[in-house]
């Protein structure tokens, strides 16, 4: 097994006792990079070759020499015999939704293309304080509006590991590509109704969204600022432990983030399980949906393969001595995509309007006549549909005369929708949940051009991932095997607020009792 | 409650949007907001009691558990100058922009 595919806390053992340098570990995935990702994402990138297609295209941008530079840094600490850090060594990549000062720092789109950040985001910041090396910024859905990452402005999108005719999900796709490919031990993504998650599922690693305001959003290019998390992808529960260690924490720069002690995850890590209540609920067995022609709603069961893998890794668990509570209600559930469609609109488009042609980003070249020209213009030439397409309906949603149906009313299905976990989590209700488990997506990963350009069918990916983001409340998607056609699926685990320590405890569970399944000994298709 | 956008309204969130869209967007768009206004549609028809509050986010904050206001301080920063280099057009320190309309109010 080459370096670039060890896991990080295997990396961070080797290079303590000296067997490997930070160095090495940098130029290991620099060569998986060089491999196995193509060409990195670009505006106007041309027609596709037929060599883009069987290629990963993570990266939007390579860091090569600043990561290089930060490895020789903690190569001389070590050396020196001073503690460099608890991720010292570790490559990673950051989604390029953050800020990361002098490197570009563009969400995708074009409007941001020619931005270079002033300054860091809290959660990078803290990975390279803690001697993780960054390796580069990776590509996503435009601003995150997507999941599927075709709908980046830099083209090629990312493409699944697993199987290169088909998307990595999103909105971060390049994020867990890259994980999956070896090219970074770790990414940092984003989750806003499941960005990490689902795509985490659909590229078999791990995916982490923690509790609102348990990771800083300092520095995030915001999308949905009541709904955004940043968050761990790893290759293994253990490793995305470390990283959430780091990243977790209150911060003066976000008045959002909790002022709440942050708990060892590595040491109740591999506490056992007994004695835990697993719930499974119906209503994470089942999808609705709108029919496109009439609009009315119909119900139908997820595909079989999904639901029995769940049932194995509830079977699991039970093994390991979890208490699994059937029929656990969640009726709210089905709210959440119709909820989320106005919520998160609104957000977007408030957020949106900052982007102006005037301070950074993007300019139109053509002369405008005056100051509204030169708005109408840089926002049409720099914005892609997606981005105008949450600015119209947020605006639209959130209009005097139509707030009251929509907005308001989306706000309170929230309540209800938090209310189901609430009941589910409360230790003196009916059912006491210690988690519950779920698939994360109603499918395995899709083809690419399969499903984009229908906005409503896109976000229906998110069903089952974004009613924890409603809520606020951690989750946790782990690789849970193939399907039939050896794509990955994915199982969520869903925890009342900080329980982290709690899901990751049991994701390690399920993980130490599968790791000699076959399934887990099958690589990516571009590492095969 | 309306059922669809018109084309006339869309025009109106075009222009408050700041946006400026060539035929083809301009029908992808109003396309796929009216089938999105179908999917939210069934949120007018959940049965809520007038007791069920609003929830901005959903994590409960205590107070203990939110951050203390930074005090309210002027701060400098560290190189103006670097902020002001992102701008696609400035001279002297300051951003360029062209004519700014004005309008009468009524």
């Amino acid at each position: 097994m080459e370096l670039c595919d060890l896991p990080a806390y295997e990396l961070s053992l080797l290079l303590r006792q000296k067997q490997i340098s930070a160095e090495e570990i940098t130029r290991a995935c620099l060569e998986r990079v060089d491999q196995v990702d193509g060409r990195s994402g670009a505006l106007d990138s041309g027609e596709l070759t037929a060599e883009d297609e069987h290629k990963v295209h993570a990266f939007i941008t390579v860091t090569r020499e600043r990561a290089l530079n930060q490895a020789r840094v903690v190569d001389k600490r070590l050396a020196a015999g001073e503690d460099p850090g608890l991720l010292a060594g570790i490559p990673f990549t950051s989604k390029d939704i953050f800020c990361v000062r002098g490197t570009p720092s563009t969400a995708a789109s074009r409007i941001l293309a020619n931005y270079t950040a002033p300054y860091t985001a809290t959660p990078v910041a803290r990975m390279e304080e803690a001697g993780a090396v960054m390796i580069g910024k990776v590509n996503l859905d435009e601003f995150t509006y997507g999941s599927s990452n075709e709908s980046s402005a830099f083209q090629p999108a990312p493409r699944n590991p697993w199987n290169p005719a088909h998307v990595p999900g999103g909105s971060s796709g390049g994020s867990v590509a890259s994980v999956a490919a070896g090219e970074a031990a770790l990414s940092l993504g984003t989750d806003t109704a499941g960005s990490i998650r689902q795509p985490a599922a659909f590229c078999g690693v791990v995916g982490v969204k923690p509790t609102y305001g348990r990771v800083s959003r300092y520095g995030l290019i915001a999308f949905g600022s009541s709904l955004d998390c940043p968050g761990p992808v790893a290759r293994n529960v253990v490793d995305a432990a470390l990283m959430l260690q780091v990243i977790a924490g209150a911060d003066r720069r976000d008045s959002t983030a909790a002022n709440k002690p942050v708990p060892d995850y590595l040491s109740m890590l591999e506490q056992p399980v007994k004695g835990l209540r697993v719930g499974l609920s119906p209503d994470y067995f089942r999808i609705a949906f709108p029919d496109a022609a009439s609009g009315e709603y119909r119900e139908r069961p997820l595909p079989t393969d999904i639901e029995a893998h769940v049932i194995k890794a509830a079977e699991v668990l039970a093994s390991l001595g979890a208490e699994i509570v059937e029929d656990v209600p969640m009726p709210n559930t089905r709210y959440g995509i119709p909820a989320y469609f106005v919520i998160s609109r609104v957000e977007a488009a408030s957020n949106l309007h900052r982007y102006d042609g005037v301070k950074y980003g993007y300019r139109t070249p053509q002369p405008p006549g005056d100051l509204t020209q030169l708005y109408r213009k840089s926002r049409n030439e720099g914005f892609g549909l997606q981005p105008k397409l949450r600015i119209l309906m947020g605006m639209y949603v959130s209009a005097a005369q139509y707030s009251a149906q929509y907005y308001q009313r989306a706000l309170r299905v929230r309540t209800l929708m938090r209310r189901d976990f609430e009941q589910a989590f409360d230790k003196n209700g009916k059912y006491r949940l210690d988690v519950l488990l779920t698939p994360t997506t109603p499918t395995t990963a899709f083809k690419m051009g399969a499903v984009y350009g229908d906005s409503v069918l896109m976000q229906y990916a998110d069903q089952l991932t974004v009613p924890a983001n409603h809520a606020g409340i951690p989750g946790i998607s782990l690789p849970g095997g193939l399907d039939e056609n050896r794509m990955p699926v994915g199982i969520q685990l869903l925890g009342p607020d900080f329980s982290e320590d709690m899901l990751l405890r049991v994701g390690r569970a399920y993980e130490l009792a599968t790791e000699t399944e076959d399934w887990r000994k099958i690589k990516p298709m571009v590492l095969r | 409650m309306s059922d669809s956008i018109d084309r006339e309204t869309f025009d109106h969130l075009v222009g408050l949007a700041a946006l400026e869209l060539d035929q083809q967007q301009a029908d992808y768009l109003l396309r796929e907001l009216n089938n999105q206004l179908k999917a939210i549609r069934e949120l007018v028809a959940i049965p809520l009691d007038e007791s069920v509050p609003a929830s901005l986010h959903g994590v409960p904050f205590a107070p203990t558990e939110s951050p203390a206001l930074r005090e309210d301080i002027w701060l400098p920063h560290q190189d103006p100058g670097e902020i002001i280099a992102q701008a696609p057009n400035t001279r002297e320190g300051y951003i360029v922009v062209p004519d700014i309309p004005h309008t009468t109010l009524e």
